[in-house]
């Protein structure tokens, strides 16, 4: 029924705006203004990032070492040789490569469902009309996110040190907490561990990707990586808060009412009103919170550098260490676009997991199709 | 219309992206050492980069670098770097990294094959005073590449009051293992460990050359990791975790073992030098006293830790540079450094001096004599690293099997090194 109702209204300005561009002789000279009004926006972002990206593609297919220009002579190209040390190499590269994917995609499957589901709750809460002082609770959810992320880390070192406040509460309880920071145990393991399975199944031990076993794979974050995951969780939800709140008031009231008059309940009307109608919302947090998460680093840079037991090395931060300690630029530079890579496939895929149905729900379709005629 | 609006846009695009190349080229030509550094070469100045521990070693190099400056009319500024390998690194790739700089032995390797190092150590005068270990350290390839500025050896630090109080006397300075164990099983009570220290192969590598193991065997070419000597002494270290009277620094609060025995979580530590100015500025009123590390079934054995000074070969001044390290490693002026911030000299010439300025530091000093480096292949650093990862999980791990990921990996690392 709002397909019929706005489809009119929406052609409307389409079509002025096609009619106008192409019409007049002397909207020629506008589009040389405008390309002169965009042109230090273009040179800056060619200068600082397309010169730049390209020169990074040529570092990881070529054997620069990190001294002089990486575009003089006698800098060869080596062709697909830094990826292949990662990705099938099967020495100690290889074997890092895997554990800090390992780690980062732990990390993602973690960090992004949970920080989309407790700012679009939190955004839902303080969004409530019935709620006094939703200001005062916004800028609390909101507040973690414009601290520095080294504040933040270096807080929670100390929280969730042996004897910081976190295990002193839990002793309370009388539980005796982790050494949070130098537990390398993968969480599943542990779980594992407490049903009985504590060696690997043959069948996992044996075989593996990417220089680790797939037992290795299994293992979880570790208890030290949970932690930041904890932390990311914390700080994140505030800022994506913020957009789902934005989303949520360009929501008009009447369809609310509608759902309401038509009997929906409260979940109902949540379900099928209102996330529905937050989905563009919905893909730019996620689509942020991917890239987020798989480009962590500050928070391993000041916190764990990679420990306990490498359980905290992320792609991003190995792509580091590999350039500037081990000056293997070329391997970095590569784990930087396998890195990219990964990205823009998990964002494609999301992109198609949350595209718009339009020929999916025929019986809905009918039922439109029925009151348009009714109404015609 | 629409048509010239494009043409104008492409050229736009094209007159951009120009600029952007030319902005881009426009620093330094490609092949050639970028302006900056030929810029310094017409002054002559000179340009010195550390990484400092902290103020007394900042103020010691300016006032040793001001003196050489005004003895020999060169103008000289050090620079203290927040990161030093990453500020190195910038330096290397634009072309104009400073005249003289750190260079720690896990680096060295990289810099010297990637051509950034001028190899100037079979140039200096007086190059038979420095410990042969360490000009070890620094030679790649048969060539001494940079001369070195001081070390540090591992040695065992006993907090006296502790000490005492568990009724241990002069007599009970642990020797060997077993009068180790012992000690730091007198040591232990409910708040307080016996021992303590880093989870890392740099001090639990003392005992593996305590029972005479190593990384790698004398020539550097073959990796001995997971020699059954190597597998005794982690078994040791195993046996001291399980017993509880080892503990490292994470599981006892602490950041480091220097921090974990200055706050008295741990009676004894295996830690360098640098220890005592931390003791000195963090935990004043804690007594201790330093011993050589007790011998193994080997006999004894500790790590020795060094830097040199690093001569870039992009360099345009480096006939200055090098007389600049000459002074920098003269006999008085190590002495003066030691005095200043508690590094031991690099020379052998200056163990009088160092001994008589710093008395208490003395076991660290004669455990020169036994120790042994880290190792410098390339790559080294990384295979260490995953060592150091599996150390902090030695208590529950299959130690044999933990040596044998790291030959396996560290003969990878020598075979390509070449």
């Amino acid at each position: 029924m709002s397909t019929t109702s706005s489809a009119p209204v929406q052609k409307a300005p389409v079509r002025i705006r096609r009619s106008s561009s192409r019409g007049s002789g002397i909207r020629g000279r506008e589009a040389a203004a405008g390309w002169l009004f965009v042109s230090p926006m273009l040179i800056i972002l060619g200068l600082f990032l397309v010169v730049p990206v390209l020169m990074a593609a040529w570092v990881s297919v070529s054997d620069w070492t990190g001294r002089g220009s990486p575009l003089s002579s006698s800098v060869g190209f080596v062709g697909a040789d830094n990826y292949r040390t990662l990705v099938s190499g099967g020495g100690l590269a290889t074997q890092d490569f895997g554990t800090a994917l390992r780690n980062n995609a732990w990390y993602v499957v973690l960090v992004v469902p949970a920080q989309t589901a407790l700012a679009l709750f939190l955004a839902v809460m303080v969004n409530r009309k019935v709620l006094r002082g939703r200001g005062a609770f916004r800028t609390a959810f909101y507040f973690p996110s414009v601290t520095s992320s080294v504040a933040i880390t270096v807080l929670f070192l100390f929280l969730f040190s042996a004897s910081g406040a976190i295990n002193k509460i839990l002793g309370y309880l009388s539980v005796s907490g982790p050494n949070w920071f130098s537990d390398a145990r993968g969480v599943v393991h542990i779980l594992l561990g407490a049903v009985g399975v504590d060696q690997a199944p043959a069948a996992l031990a044996g075989s593996g990707f990417l220089g680790i076993t797939w037992w290795a794979w299994l293992a979880g974050p570790s208890v030290a990586m949970s932690v930041f995951i904890i932390m990311a969780v914390f700080t994140t939800s505030g800022t994506f808060m913020l957009l789902f709140i934005a989303g949520l008031q360009s929501i008009a009231g009447e369809v609310d009412e509608a759902a309401l008059m038509d009997g929906a309940s409260g979940w109902q009307r949540f379900r099928y009103v209102t996330v529905p109608m937050l989905r563009p919302t919905l893909f730019t947090v996620i689509t942020l919170g991917l890239i987020g998460c798989w480009q962590v680093f500050d928070q391993i840079y000041t916190g764990t550098q990679g420990g306990p037991a490498k359980t905290t090395l992320t792609p991003a931060y190995l792509s580091y260490t590999s350039s500037f300690e081990s000056q293997q630029w070329g391997r970095g530079a590569a784990i930087a676009f396998v890195l990219f890579a990964i990205i823009v496939v998990m964002t494609i895929l999301q992109r198609f997991v949350l595209r718009e149905r339009t020929t999916v729900p025929k019986r809905k379709r009918f039922v439109t199709a029925d009151m348009t005629g009714a109404k015609k | 219309m629409r048509r010239p609006s494009r043409t104008l846009a492409v050229t736009a695009l094209i007159a951009t992206g120009t600029l952007a190349l030319a902005a881009c080229g426009g620093g330094s030509n490609f092949d050639e050492p970028a302006a900056e550094g030929s810029a310094a070469a017409g002054s002559g100045e000179l340009t010195i980069l550390i990484g400092s521990s902290g103020d007394s070693e900042t103020d010691a190099v300016n006032a040793a670098v001001a003196a050489w400056s005004k003895e020999s009319g060169t103008k000289a500024t050090v620079n203290v770097a927040s990161d030093l390998n990453q500020e190195l690194s910038q330096g290397f790739a634009a072309g104009s990294p400073p005249d003289v700089f750190y260079t720690s032995t896990d680096q060295l390797a990289g810099y010297a094959a990637n051509g950034s190092l001028f190899p100037y150590g079979d140039d200096l005068a007086a190059i038979d005073d420095f410990y042969p270990s360490l000009r070890e350290n620094f030679t790649v390839d048969g060539q001494l590449y940079c001369a070195p500025k001081d070390f540090s050896t591992l040695g065992l630090v006993i907090n006296t009051d502790a000490w005492t109080a568990a009724g241990l006397t002069d007599a009970d300075v642990p020797t060997d293992w077993d009068s180790l164990a012992a000690a730091a099983a007198k040591l232990t009570t409910e708040t307080q460990v016996g021992l303590s220290f880093g989870p890392e192969y740099q001090r639990l590598g003392v005992f593996m050359a305590q029972a005479g193991g190593g990384l790698v065997d004398e020539d550097g070419k073959t990796a001995i990791a997971d020699s059954p000597e190597n597998l005794e002494a982690l078994t040791f270290v195993q046996k001291m975790l399980a017993d509880g009277v080892l503990a490292y620094p994470s599981a006892i609060d602490s950041g480091w073992g220097g921090e974990a025995f200055g706050s008295g979580r741990a009676a004894m530590t295996i830690e360098g030098n640098w220890i005592i100015g931390a003791l000195t500025n963090d935990f004043p009123t804690v007594k201790y006293q330093v011993a050589e590390l007790p011998a193994g079934p080997a006999g004894q054995g500790t790590l020795q830790f060094t830097n040199c000074w690093g001569i870039a070969a992009d360099s345009a001044n480096q006939d200055s540079a090098k007389a600049l390290v000459e002074f920098l490693t003269s006999t008085d002026q190590q002495v003066a450094f030691a005095e200043a911030f508690g590094v031991m000299p690099s020379v052998e010439s200056a163990g009088d001096g160092f001994r008589a300025a710093l008395p208490a530091q003395t076991a660290f000093l004669d455990s020169a004599e036994f120790a042994v480096g880290m190792p410098t292949a390339q790559g080294a650093t990384d295979v260490i690293a995953d060592f150091n990862g599996q150390i902090e999980g030695l208590a529950s791990a299959d130690a044999k099997a933990m040596l044998a990921s790291v030959q396996t990996n560290l003969q990878a690392v020598l075979d390509s090194a070449g």
